[in-house]
């Protein structure tokens, strides 16, 4: 059971979080089209520094509280699953808090100065 | 570089994403910081599970404080630490939350499932529909509250 405490964390967010999407009926996850391109930069990015900090020995992680996989550059499947997790847990709150504050985020209209 | 720099370094880029590469401003937006205050509580909490439990350990050489212990705890506070976890932690999530919901508005923006718009909590629709039970229901009005709800 040891292996699950990494995910058990994670876990511990979705609880946190997932119920926002039926209670403040944040649609999050009914756009997940959106979710999962939003998805592409922070995934890249951070892994990309998982495998730079996990090379470079700044942290490691408990052989026994991980899932025991690995993806190329020794980063465990776990930190993937975080680095989905925690995009969708952000977008969750910051639709919630839309959902009952009502406050501007900036895409409630068409971008006009976005692309030239 | 070192845990420390590179964190420091990650907000600064993040920031400069936000206002200037894909515009969407987070970090002027009260929805932004009222959001972050949530995320934050969170976020000690499960930096502190990552690193109380041992599952995540950090190298001395890399952040302010001292290497993880091989076996117990880090200290809860202190040695650069807050609720176990390195500091730079908190700095390495801020990043990769502002990063993830400047893409989430920037697609947004870009028309990129626009709607359906959040809200309305569910005990507001309750309250309309006990008001306008039966013949308005369908009107104009009940739509635009749905995708714009009261400031």
């Amino acid at each position: 059971m040891a292996r699950f405490g990494y995910v058990g964390v994670l876990l511990f967010v979705l609880a946190g979080c997932l119920w926002l999407e039926v209670v403040l009926r944040t649609r999050v996850l009914i756009r997940w089209r959106r979710l999962m391109l939003s998805w592409i930069l922070p995934v890249a990015l951070f892994i990309a520094w998982d495998v730079y900090a996990i090379s470079q020995g700044h942290w490691w992680f408990d052989p026994d509280r991980i899932l025991g996989w690995h993806l190329p550059g020794d980063v465990p499947v776990d930190e993937l699953l975080f680095f989905l997790v925690i995009p969708l847990a952000s977008i969750l709150t910051i639709e919630a808090v839309r959902s009952v504050r009502g406050w501007s985020c900036g895409d409630e209209t068409a971008d006009p100065g976005g692309a030239p | 570089m070192t845990y420390t720099q590179l964190a420091i370094l990650s907000v600064l880029a993040v920031v400069a994403v936000d206002l200037w590469l894909l515009r969407t401003r987070m970090v002027l937006r009260r929805v932004f910081w009222a959001s972050y205050a949530i995320i934050f509580v969170f976020q000690l909490i499960s930096n502190g599970m990552f690193t109380g439990f041992g599952i995540v350990r950090y190298d001395g050489d890399a952040i302010i404080g001292g290497t993880s212990p091989s076996s117990g705890p880090p200290p809860f506070i202190g040695d650069g630490r807050l609720a176990f976890a390195p500091v730079e932690d908190l700095l390495f999530g801020f990043a990769l939350i502002l990063l993830s919901i400047s893409e989430w508005i920037w697609l947004g923006r870009r028309g990129i499932q626009r709607t359906p718009v959040s809200g309305p909590p569910i005990w507001r629709t309750k309250a309309s529909g006990l008001d306008q039970e039966g013949r308005t229901k369908a009107s104009g009005p009940d739509q635009e509250g749905r995708t714009k709800p009261e400031p």
